[in-house]
This record gives C-alpha cells, structure tokens and sequence, in this order.
C-alpha cells in the first residue's frame, strides 16, 4: 500500500473560501487545534469572484434598516421556504460580522461621515451591501487569509492552525455513528493524507460544475455535498440551483462569467435588442406592489426611496433570469443569445470606472468591449445551490455526529432563492457558528474516536483506481457529456419528461465514469483529479435530478413548465436526500418545513403572507 | 474562424524537462488558457496547470507566454499573428512541480513572517471611522490578486535563490505599505521593518514588477519609492520625520 502522511487536528476544515477560514478562526479561538484544507492555494476560492458586497443591516446609508427588514427581505427571496431561524440568525448578526472584519484590517469603502459604505441590490430594502468597489469578495478573502496568519503569529507558529493547500477529500471517515477523521490527497505529490479529527466542517461551496455554463471555477464539483452523503448526512432541497441573470455570453471562451449585480445596483438596465426595458412586464403577482412600473419612477429612486419603488432589474435573481431567458426564447435576445445590460448611458464614465473597475477591465480585457460606451451582452449562468446538507441553524451541525456544514454547502437559509450579496454574510455568520459548534461538540465528547486502518484501505483503494483502467474512457469528456446533460435537461426551465431523460442518462454517465481512466503519474495529474471529482459531479447532479422531478411546482430557483405555478402546499415540504449506502441510488423523502413563530410571522402582512401560505397555516 | 495554432508547452518536473510541440485549434476570442485546456482536454490529460477563476480575479494561472510573465487567462489569443509559434513555460522563480505548475510557497512563507494589521486600541468593532480618501491609498494596494508575477520577474530573487532568504519581494512591500498607510493600523514602525527584516533596500527600482502587474497597481511608484524615502527621511531627518507623521494623521 502507498504510504500515508498522518495528521492529528481537534477540527478539520474542508474548505478554505469564507466559510472555511471563519469557521477555522472561530475554533481556534475557541483553543482548538485546526487543519484548513484548500483545494487550490491558499486565498483562490470562490469567495473571491464575489463581487458586489455582503449583506448586513447596519443602517450607514439609510437609518430605517435593522435586522427586521433584511429578514423579510430574505424570506421574500427564498419565496419563503428558508428555514426562518437561519434566516433569522443571519438578519441579526452579519452586522457584527461585518465590523468584527474591520478589527482583521478590513478596508471597505466608507460613507461621507466615515462609516462602511453601503450600495443597492435585488431584493434588498434598503442599501445594504459593505462593499469595496466590485471586488469585495477579494477583500473579504484576504482579510480572512492575513487573521489566519495573525493567529499563526500569535501561537508562534502554524502547529495549532494549519494550511494544507493543494489537498482535495475524497472521503470521511468513521468510528461507528461518529466523524473520526478524512482521507484525501496532496494535487502536488499525489500522496495520500489521513487525518485524524473528531469534528469536520464543510465549507466545499458549491456544484456549479454539473453545469456547461456556469460562474464557477473546476473547483466546484459538489465534493462537500457528497461527502456529507456518503458519510450519512442529509441533503435539502437539492432542486434549487440558482441561475444568475448576468453572465457573460460572448465570446465563447469567457461564456458563464459573472457580471456583478452591482452593475444594476448602481443603475444599469436589461434591454431587449427592441431596445426595451422588458423588466417591467416580469414583475411577478407577489411583488406587483414593491416595484416601480414606470421608468420614471424607477429612475428617481434612486434619489429618493422614500416616495418611490425600486426599478424591476432589481428584482430577485430567479425572475430577472426567468425573464432573459424568456425574451431570449421569444426571439428578442442578441446574436449571441443574450441581452444588453447598459450602464454606459446611466453614468459618466468616470463614475462607472470608479464604481465598477473590475467589470470594466473584464470586458476591455476579454471581450473588446467599453462599458463606459456600450451596453454589455448578458445571460443566466448556474451560479449557486440553495440546496445542501441539512444542519442545525445555531450549531451548523449535520445529522452525523461530528459533521458540520457552513457556507453555500450547507442548506436551508436561502430557501428556494439566494439575494444577492446574502452568500458573504451567511457564510461569515455560519462559518463562525460551525467553527463554534465543533469546538463545542469536542468539549461534550467523551473519548476520541478512531481512524479504522481498514477505512483508509479502501479509500486508498478506490483512489488509485483510475490508474488501472488507464485506457478508460477520457474523464474531461465524461464530464463535458454530464454538463450538456444537466444544462439540456435540468437547466432554468424543467419538464418531467426532461429530468427522467436525465436521470437515464446520469445512470449511464455513472457506469461509464466507474470505467474512467488516467493516464500517466501521480504528481499534479489533472486527469486523474476530473476522474475523482467526476464520481461527486455524478451523484450531486442526481440529486438535483430527483429532487427537481419530485417538486410539483415552480418556486425560486426551480422553475417547472409543466407546474408553473408556486403551490402552498409545496412550500411546507423540505425534500431530503439521502444514501442508504455507498453505490445505492439516492433515496428521497418529503419532511414538513419548520413553522415559523408568531412573532417572527408578525413582521409581515396577513395579506403578503397570504400570497405564500395555506388558509389552515394563516 | 478557427485555426491550427503551434503551441509548445514546456513539460517535465523538478529532474528536468523540455518544449513539447502542439498544434491545436483556437476560435474567436480565446484566451491562452482555453488552448492549454484544450490540449489537456483532447492531447494530454495529464498536463499540468493551475487555474481557477478564469477572469483574472484569482491570480492562479501565472506562467510565462514568450518569455513574459503573463496570466493565462488574461492573455488574448488575438494578440499573436495565426503563424506564431506561442511558448508557455513555468514561472522561473520558483521550482517546478511539474509542467506549468510550480511550487510558490516561498510567497506564503513571507505572507507568514509579515506583521499583521494591528487593531488600534480602545475602538470596538462597529466604532472604526475612516475617509474614502484615505482608504483608497490603502486599496490600491489590496487589488493584490497574489498572482506572484511581480516575485517571479523581480531579479533581485529571478537568478539568485541565495536573495530569497532576506527578500521579501514586492507583494510584500506593497502590503508593508498598505498597513503604513491603513489610517488606523496601531504600529508605526511598518517602514523600518521593510527596510530591516524584509530587504527593502535590495530593490533598486527598476520598476520591473509594476510592469506585469495584471491589476496596474503602481507598485514601484506608490508603494516602494514612498516607503524608501520614508526610510530615509526619518533616517537623517527627525523634522521631516515628524512633519510626515503629523501630515499623515491630519
């Protein structure tokens, strides 16, 4: 057998975005000992494509937001299917996270009396998103990055905070019911690690790999979500995957790369090549009242939110993509197959170069294209899962003793649609929660449990296996197949008949991807790595199939052509997944939704509830 | 519109290696990272290279195209004639892992030894005041995507590993100036630090690393030259000294 470098942690971190790095600061501050495993290197995640802000109710820019409102704006956008005590965690305490990021050396841009600036988004109230410029996500990465060696200066050294960068889990391990440790390897030797930890944290982001267009980078292979299920955990609500409205579309290359919300935060707007703002004809029934339906209005918002409503290219993300989509299909969409986004004759060049020079630099550098100038060519890019493992709200913990889950990895928050800029807040919010609830959950622990030898064994086993079946079928294009499969046919908008094709064609994907091969040797093999990943790509993709299947109506980020309609009855059903045991097809049950309590219903109108909910429920 | 490109792609590991000749298609508007992939997905599986954003926000794909040190997702196919030969070999300042992946931990190793932002006492989270104008100088600086392209063409470190001990590398001055300049960061000895323990005064300015910034920070100009002179003011001059202090605090 191939030699195994041991490692012994108190807490594992799988996941090294801000989810990750929050949780690990918070449990080593709890005096715990932590492995932060990166993917790639230390400070790429996925974080750092974030662009336009994170979410919290400070109140800098306009006094009447607080906690209340940024929950009902949540729950609005999740069309009421968030667990409403994570959505109420994360209303009340991203404030305190996001000034705590200030005290790590945080620089966000600031208000005229000097406080944290705040700027628009879908969905949102009031402006609320901490910013810096369009690359908050950048800072918000680093600033988590230089805590990580802070605390590494002050222990002296990185023995009780370590950096494993370049290591990908390809399993969980386990004594009895408990987590005892992972199993993974290093991309840049191709040795294997174990790690021996009693408390694991998920903090792997998301899938948006299943997907042919998509804002995610290769990272993106669902690993955490499958992990979880293997391991026993749960999943919820898998068929929620959010399409973002603006991403690039031409040129080819750069096809599925985000263009920042920001752009119509700060005024941009969707035309169709009639040169119509179409927004205003997509303004759903349960919205008809909180949105401008005049340009007019719309544009004097801006100015003046008191006496006026938002402008629709602020909707949530599910309508704005719905409705690109829809004017695409209706032959109203570029050559290219997506619509113009213009902020070019919005605000002066300067301003907009000022306001959003990441997005400036992206399309003179990538696509020859002056957005000072002319308008940008957009549309939907599977950008994030609202599904995942199921956990306790306050601990983040899974349903595996041991196990918890942070992060766009986690499920439930968002319900059945992300707001935008709500991903840095939650995962601040629960990173830090995750971080704690494992530091608390080793002080109840009474004996540490052990790695069984016979365990990494066969996870060895199963690692290498690619290797024998060098002239298997060629992983990249076996996942070429599964994205066109998943984009064709569980993509924005979904039929039965669609998603069974599917999940034929993902039973077959699977028995040629256990036939998968990689040539050549161990050190930094990227075959090899697609040939892994592949197995995670495969089992994910499954559970968004089925789920999708199963949910009879369109609601959020799952949208049915033969269900059009969101049904009351639905939204009190969460679906759950999970995996009898390894190699088993994917089991799906239907749980009740926790009700929300009276005084949280309070906040909203009888009548807008009314909108969502059964007469029995009201 | 596509064509046949002619790619040769350096290959092999830390024993040694050489130019492995391609030819592979290249359409409208790709970058040169869509033909590395390209030749991984179709001709070599096993070719090593790093990437992951693919829109020059995550500094992960730094290599050298024609010699010049270049992300490759940021680099227009467009930008070569269809008969040029395109030559992408690994980043030269750092050992070679394996085809176009090198081993860059030197930087995480001076990322470590850096002091880190210190919180300014008596201020509670939710208290820190501080003027757009006077974060910008400090922005500037955190656009860093830490693609290491300024460490890898400094040649203070480009041909002498012997350096590396006592150099940090321009990365690392830049946030030495960005923490001098944070308005509230507690430590005041950030430029005597540069200048003792990160090896400021190696560098002698020729302004090589500003030049392949993909991010257009003006390292040399706004982050070194600042805090060279700095040095040496406070150095000879204690009026200067303070006059900079009071001017920076006002």
């Amino acid at each position: 057998m191939s030699p195994v470098e041991r490692h012994e942690f108190d807490v594992v971190v799988i996941g090294a975005g801000g989810a990750g790095l929050r949780a690990a600061i918070a449990a080593r501050e709890a005096g715990k000992r932590v492995a932060i495993i990166c993917k790639s290197l230390f400070g790429k995640a996925h974080t750092v494509m974030a662009e336009g802000g994170a979410a919290a109710a400070m109140g800098n820019v306009n006094s009447a937001d607080n906690w209340q409102v940024h929950f009902r704006d949540t729950m609005r956008g999740g069309k009421f299917l968030n667990n409403w005590r994570m959505a109420e965690l994360h209303a009340k305490e991203a404030p305190d996270r996001v000034w705590e990021l200030e005290t790590y050396g945080a620089l966000f841009d600031r208000t005229p009396d000097g406080r944290i600036s705040q700027r628009n988004f879908g969905g949102h109230e009031y402006p609320r998103l901490a910013h810096v410029g369009d690359r908050t996500g950048l800072e918000l990465i680093r600033t988590l990055q230089q805590k990580i060696v802070s605390l590494q200066q002050d222990d002296g050294d990185d023995e009780n905070l370590k950096v494993f960068a370049e290591v990908t889990v390809t399993r969980l391990l386990k004594d009895g019911d408990r987590i005892a440790g992972a199993f993974g390897y290093r991309r840049q030797t191709g040795e294997f690690l174990v790690f021996d930890a009693p408390a694991v944290v998920l903090a792997t982001g998301g899938i948006g790999k299943s997907y042919k267009v998509t804002s995610n980078s290769w990272e993106y292979t669902g690993d955490g979500h499958a992990l979880a299920l293997a391991a026993g955990a749960t999943l919820l609500n898998m068929e929620f995957v959010q399409f973002h409205p603006t991403g690039m579309v031409w040129p080819p290359s750069v096809k599925g790369i985000l263009v920042t919300e920001s752009v119509r935060g700060d005024g941009g707007v969707l035309r169709n090549t009639e040169g119509k703002r179409f927004m205003f004809e997509y303004i759903p029934d349960v919205f008809k009242d909180k949105y401008a339906t005049s340009e007019e209005e719309g544009d004097r918002w801006y100015d003046d939110q008191a006496n006026n409503r938002r402008p629709p290219e602020l909707l949530p993300r599910d309508e704005v993509a719905r409705a690109i989509n829809s004017e695409v299909k209706a032959g109203r969409g570029t050559p290219h197959g997506g619509v113009f986004l213009d902020v070019s004759t919005r605000l002066p060049a300067a301003e907009i170069t000022r306001r959003l020079p990441s997005m400036y630099h992206q399309f003179k550098e990538l696509a020859d294209v002056d957005i000072t100038a002319e308008p940008m060519e957009v549309g939907p890019t599977a950008h994030y899962v609202m599904g995942g493992v199921e956990v306790d709200p306050d601990t983040a913990a899974a349903t595996v003793p041991g196990l918890f889950a942070a992060g766009e990895v986690s499920g439930g928050m968002h319900g059945s649609n992300r707001l935008g800029g709500n991903s840095l807040s939650d995962l601040l919010v629960f990173g830090r929660r995750a971080g704690l609830g494992a530091a608390s959950y080793l002080d109840s622990l009474a004996a540490r449990p052990v790695v069984a030898e016979a365990d990494v064994a066969e996870a060895t086993t199963a690692a290498l296996a690619p290797f024998d079946r060098a002239a298997g079928e060629n992983p990249f294009a076996l996942q070429g197949e599964l994205q066109q499969t998943m984009h064709d046919l569980v993509g924005i908008i979904r039929t039965a008949e669609e998603m069974e094709q599917a999940l034929d064609r993902l039973t077959d994907l699977r028995k040629r991807a256990a036939a998968a091969g990689a040539g050549g040797g161990r050190v930094f093999n990227p075959g090899w790595h697609v040939a892994l990943d592949l197995v995670n790509l495969l089992l994910i993709s499954e559970c968004i199939a089925r789920s999708a299947l199963e949910r009879q109506e369109s609601r959020g980020g799952h949208t049915r052509d033969d269900f059009p309609a969101m049904s009351a009855e639905w939204r009190q059903e969460n679906l759950i997944c999970a995996l009898p045991a390894p190699g088993t097809e994917v089991q799906l049950r239907r749980q009740p939704l926790p009700a929300m309590p009276r005084e949280l219903l309070d906040l909203f109108d009888r009548d807008e509830l009314a909108k969502y909910m059964t007469d029995e429920e009201l | 519109m596509g064509y046949q490109a002619r790619f040769r792609v350096w290959r092999g590991d830390d024993t040694g290696g050489d130019l492995a000749d391609f030819t592979v298609e290249v359409n409208e508007g790709e970058v040169v990272l869509d033909i590395v992939h390209r030749i991984q997905a179709t001709q070599a599986p096993d070719l090593a290279v790093r990437w992951n954003c693919k829109a020059g926000k995550c500094g992960s794909c730094s290599a050298e195209i024609n010699g010049r040190p270049r992300l490759l997702c940021m680099t227009r196919m467009s930008t070569f004639g269809e008969s040029e030969v395109v030559t992408v070999t690994p980043l030269r300042t750092f050992p070679v892992v394996r085809d176009l992946v090198t081993d860059v931990s030197f930087n995480y190793v001076k990322a470590r030894e850096m002091p880190a932002f210190a919180p300014p006492p008596g201020l509670a989270p939710g208290e820190y005041r501080m003027q757009q104008v006077d974060v910008e100088r400090s922005q500037e600086f955190r656009k860093c995507i830490e693609c290491f392209l300024c460490q890898n063409t400094c040649h203070v470190v480009r041909d002498h590993e012997e350096n590396k001990e006592e150099f940090a590398g321009p990365r690392y001055f830049i946030r030495a100036a960005e923490l001098d300049m944070h308005p509230l960061d507690a430590r005041d000895d950030r430029r005597e630090y540069a200048q003792a323990e990160q090896g400021l005064g190696l560098c002698n300015i020729t302004k090589c690393c500003t030049e392949v910034c993909p991010e257009h920070i003006k390292i040399t100009d706004n982050a070194i030259i600042p805090m060279k002179e700095r040095v040496v003011d406070r150095r000879y001059d204690p009026l200067v000294w303070l006059g900079n202090k009071i001017g920076r605090r006002g």
